[in-house]
């Protein structure tokens, strides 16, 4: 066994694991890709579903999502448009591309996501009587992450159906209680916009009043997420995000 | 040695939680579900398994200055293949595991098998000594997911046992069993119990503790 120890042959040996291991790595990796990515976007799909409180169990996820219509919207001017693909639309990657987006200052910059993409995918479910819900995807930073998320709005607009994240980082059992289902239960009914049209929906410090319409319990022990939820619904619900487009909505002008 | 007492010797008589007290990390942070609980025994024992089978596969070949980068080397690119499978499979399980499938590399449970069995053992009697020692594992950590998930959700893989307070049922269920710590005084009272029926498993007391006494000033 002595000669194991030579240098030339710690090399090989070295040298022979590491390629046959890279080539197993990387085989796997490719050979999954695609299953991954359709998992992926399967789960983002069951999200919107959840966000908007369509979620059925037992039912597929594509055929749920079929009553689904996908949107893309320019939050300058606050209308439809179809400049882009909506099928082949990557918003992550727009919102870091400095021809599709645009930049915040910091006075503007509630959510501190430093660029805001300047179409944003949505998401509608129509009935007979028009639109039913309409989900929003929102982003923000918390306090380790970027939270990702939809907020979904009843046919008023204005009345809030469900929220939920489907990717953040935030400490399990302190920030990571957003994902907890009694708490995103809370924005169930409440209202966004105050009479003057201000975004009024808040997360308060501690308890939320009794029958309060526009305020929700702060989570315990998780200070900066609480704060962080509080401003991205600010910042997305508000002139720097979807309130143009929701008025041009409401008025049946998008 | 026989297969057979590879298989089965790691379960009860020379655990490695329970005696050999490793791998106690992951076994606090993924037993709160049952249904977590056995893709990662499936995950471990699988990685143990085939670990233990590859390094004592190369054995011969193994030069003993970079031993332990080889071994690692070969347990991280299993883990890694094994991780991919997991979120190309069952994605959602794979979320919840989320980083712990990434830590089994760093288990000792893995390090330890590859180390002290198969760099000295043929790889089938390595694979049988693998799987063994990843039933071990499992076994512990089905027995603390089915305790803590039982009283701590009033649940077994997710379905309603025992139906809880707050949806109109009977049960308090007990928050404590949720968190990590709980699975630290489960492990406890297992290796308590353990060693009072085998009793060869107590060690000898490495010092003997002497009276308290007060020195006058």
């Amino acid at each position: 066994m002595a000669n194991n120890d030579s240098t030339s042959k710690t090399i090989t040996v070295a040298l022979v694991l590491c390629i046959v291991c890279s080539v197993v790595v990387s085989t796997a990796a490719v050979l999954l890709k695609p299953a991954q990515v359709a998992n992926k976007q399967l789960d983002f799909n069951r999200n919107i579903l959840a966000a908007a409180g369509l979620l059925k169990e037992g039912v597929s996820v594509e055929e749920q999502f079929s009553q689904i219509t996908t949107k893309l919207v320019d939050l300058q001017t606050g209308t439809y448009t179809d400049a882009v693909d909506a099928g082949k639309y990557d918003q992550r990657k727009a919102a870091k591309d400095s021809a599709q987006s645009s930049e915040l200052t910091s006075d503007e910059d509630l959510a501190k996501i430093s660029r805001r993409e300047n179409i944003s995918k949505i998401y509608l479910v129509e009935g007979e009587q028009g639109i039913e819900t309409v989900i929003l995807p929102v982003k923000g930073y918390g306090l380790w992450s970027t939270l990702y998320g939809f907020v979904a709005l009843g046919s008023d607009l204005n009345t809030v159906v469900g929220m939920g994240f489907y990717e953040h980082g935030e400490t399990p059992g302190l920030g990571g209680e957003v994902d907890n289902p009694r708490w995103k239960a809370q924005f169930q009914g409440k209202q966004v916009y105050a009479a003057d049209g201000s975004v009024a929906l808040e997360i308060v410090k501690g308890t939320a009043p009794a029958g309060s319409a526009h305020a929700i319990d702060g989570l315990s022990g998780a200070t900066l997420t609480s704060k962080g939820v509080d401003n991205l619904i600010k910042f997305w619900l508000g002139e720097g995000g979807y309130a143009g487009f929701l008025t041009n909505l409401k008025n049946g002008e998008a | 040695m026989k297969m057979k007492e590879l298989l089965f010797k790691p379960v009860f008589e020379n655990n490695p939680i329970a005696l050999q007290i490793l791998g106690i990390c992951s076994a606090l942070a993924v037993t709160s579900s049952l249904q977590v609980t056995v893709v990662m025994c499936v995950a471990l024992t699988v990685v143990t398994a085939f670990s233990n089978f590859f390094v004592s596969l190369v054995r011969t070949q193994i030069p003993s200055s970079i031993r332990i980068i080889v071994q690692m080397t070969i347990i991280a690119s299993l883990v890694i293949v094994v991780d991919q499978i997991l979120k190309a499979v069952v994605y959602d399980l794979s979320k919840q595991l989320s980083v712990f499938v990434g830590l089994i590399i760093t288990n000792c449970i893995v390090m330890g098998r590859a180390e002290a069995f198969a760099m000295k053992n043929p790889p089938v009697a390595s694979f049988v000594d693998g799987i063994g020692n990843g039933l071990g594992y499992s076994a512990m950590l089905l027995a603390l997911a089915f305790i803590r998930e039982l009283l701590g959700s009033g649940k077994l893989f997710g379905y309603e046992v025992l139906p809880l307070v707050t949806d109109g049922g009977w049960y308090v269920s007990n928050g404590l069993l949720l968190l990590p710590p709980s699975a630290f005084f489960l492990i406890g009272l297992i290796i308590w119990g353990l060693r009072s029926v085998h009793k060869e498993q107590v060690e000898d007391e490495e010092f003997k503790i002497c009276p308290n006494t007060v020195k006058e000033a």
